[in-house]
């Protein structure tokens, strides 16, 4: 774990990105308190305004202010998706290791139950649960977390398998060490690394379908800020004022990227043998290249 | 080969219990009482008496696994029952919405097979030159666009300035470019990257070693590994033939594109609920008829595949 941090840190874009990230989540939890307008209050005398120094993004169809709203929209967006991550990291964990821990019957029905969830497409079955719950922002993160769970403990039990077949803890096992002390000091600080890259890659595609489906409707309602309803009303509005599609975009996008980002930082600063075989991969075909020639 | 397809076939079958029992598990879950819903979207007051009755109509008085029982009966006769909002049958909507989303899907696909192939190919030739790290760079940014931004930024450029394609609606054979190309920008880093990685695996087999030290052409053993690695990108395509097929619902409902997923969308608004429930049904027959017909002609292309399995 220390070589971890020192390569993360020597990492210039994981350091960027992370700082990014930082701010974001800050600013959406201080949003109440640094945000310059109410994200709900209208001033149709001031619609469509410019940027500038009173509005920093301008202000949209009913005058609000589009940066109190971009703010107050990733309290919404942001956290609610990690909150989302969260949920199911945890079933996933829970689920996960008792699965790969034990295996036997317990694991064969839990992954019968993953693998007939895992036949169709999770987008379906999210779509029929905030159908039938109704539409709505709790709704949605629930639909995802059922729906997004047996991926996640299929991939985490994976994960556990393969460190109960090492050595050191088949060892451990046999000295008669519970399964708690197991878990917590020889499978848990190795497999958290892995499932920390699962999260976070995930964490943006999260985003992209919570907004995804606020964007068509099924999420908060108006007039609460999120960044793919502000998207669904400024797509109404798309012929006069086209301009207002760009911050809610631009802010889901930078966000999605820093996630897919550090994901991929992460996932170097784990396996620093990844990075370094593909190189000496290249370097070896570059002097056969040369030598053929 | 036969063996093998029945044993993929007799899986389905405890696939689609589990499924048509979850789907009306759902609906039995759901908060509202259906008689109720049904009652208020034809805009009558809901009183005790006339509930009472939608329930006896609906057949919602009988016992739970009979009225499961019932309902897999009739839809396994493509008979899911009528709308609760204008009260025509549900499978004649889908009958409808299903050509126009599947329409979509294919000319989806070829845009994907023909632009990750493409691109891939080149990526790999060229790997480590600029052009190629540039691709790479813009592909990475690619997965971070939402599909939702992505679609209404090229509605309001290629429809609304440029006036090239129509915005909405399936009203000119060039209106499924607008919709085919935003869904497929979704897909597109992702094979893209499968079959440049693919081809460079290839690369350094021993046999392209040995092809170069017969002193073959370039283009001679690009060829063969191209046939190669080709075949598990499209495999892999094939695999993600019902993603696609359900993916359509955000952009169905950005382009009004009249398919299954925009059905489903306005019925989760009325609170439709025999819509919803027939949606669940049908794109998981879908989804698990596709996965099969492709499983089995990977076995077919690759008979140790089947073996294995």
């Amino acid at each position: 774990m220390v070589g971890f941090w020192k390569r993360f840190k020597a990492d210039k874009i994981a350091l960027i990105v992370s700082g990014f990230l930082g701010i974001v989540v800050i600013s959406a939890l201080l949003a109440p308190f640094i945000s310059p307008y109410d994200p709900t209050v209208l001033d149709i005398g001031n619609k469509f305004a410019e940027p500038s120094t009173a509005h920093w993004f301008g202000t949209d169809q009913l005058g609000r202010d589009t940066f109190s709203r971009i703010l107050w929209g990733g309290r919404v967006t942001v956290l609610l998706s990690i909150v989302t991550m969260m949920c199911t990291i945890g079933i996933g964990i829970i689920l996960g290791f008792t699965a790969g821990y034990f295996r036997g019957w317990i694991d064969e029905i839990v992954m019968r139950i993953c693998d007939i969830m895992l036949s169709f497409p999770s987008e379906v079955l999210i779509l029929t649960m905030v159908g039938i719950l109704g539409t709505g922002i709790v709704n949605i993160v629930i639909a995802t977390v059922i729906a997004k769970w047996p991926w996640y403990v299929r991939m985490i039990r994976s994960i556990v398998i393969q460190f109960m077949e090492k050595n050191y803890i088949r060892f451990a096992k046999v000295s008669g060490c519970s399964i708690g002390h197991i878990v917590r000091k020889h499978v848990l600080p190795g497999a958290i690394g892995e499932i920390g890259v699962l999260a976070t890659l995930d964490t943006g595609s999260i985003i992209l379908n919570i907004s995804a489906l606020s964007f068509l409707g099924l999420g908060v309602q108006a007039p609460t800020a999120e960044w793919g309803m502000m998207l669904n009303e400024a797509k109404s509005i798309m012929i006069t004022n086209p301009q207002n599609m760009l911050p809610p975009g631009i802010a889901i996008f930078l966000v999605v990227a820093a996630f897919n980002f550090l994901g991929d930082s992460i996932q170097e600063a784990l396996n620093p043998q990844l990075d370094k075989s593909y190189k000496i991969k290249r370097q070896s075909i570059f002097k056969r290249k040369k030598e053929m020639a | 080969m036969k063996s093998y397809i029945i044993k993929r076939l007799l899986w389905m079958i405890p696939i689609l219990v589990g499924i048509s029992f979850f789907a009306f598990l759902l609906i039995n879950l759901s908060p509202s009482d259906p008689a109720e819903v049904a009652l208020r979207v034809n805009e009558v007051t809901p009183t005790e008496e006339n509930i009472a009755q939608v329930r006896e109509q609906l057949g919602l008085d009988k016992p739970f696994m009979t009225r499961y029982f019932s309902w897999v009966g009739s839809a396994l006769q493509g008979e899911f029952g009528n709308s609760y909002v204008n009260n025509k049958p549900v499978a004649q909507e889908f009958a409808r919405a299903i050509p126009a989303t599947l329409y979509l899907a294919a000319v989806t696909l070829v845009i994907l097979v023909v632009v990750s192939v493409t691109v891939g190919v080149f990526c790999a030739l060229y790997e480590g030159s600029l052009g190629e790290k540039i691709i790479r760079a813009v592909l990475f940014i690619t997965t971070a666009i939402p599909a939702f931004w992505a679609g209404i930024l090229l509605m309001w450029i290629f429809a609304v300035k440029l006036n090239i394609f129509p915005t909405t609606g399936m009203t000119s054979p060039s209106s499924v470019v607008l919709p085919a190309i935003t869904l497929s920008l979704g897909y597109i880093p992702t094979y893209v990257r499968l079959i440049r990685n693919n081809m460079i695996q290839n690369q350094h087999k021993n046999y392209v070693l040995y092809a170069k030290v017969r002193g073959l052409k370039q283009s001679t053993i690009t060829k063969h590994v191209f046939k190669n690695s080709i075949q598990t990108s499209l495999t892999a395509m094939g695999m993600s033939i019902p993603k696609l097929i359900a993916g359509t619902v955000v952009i169905e409902n950005i382009f009004a594109w009249p398919g299954v997923g925009r059905l489903c969308v306005s019925a989760i608004f009325n609170r439709d609920f025999p819509i919803i429930q027939a949606y669940i049904l049908i794109m998981a027959l879908l989804c698990v008829v596709c996965n099969l017909l492709v499983d089995i002609f990977v076995a077919a292309i690759d008979p140790q595949m089947g073996k294995e399995t």
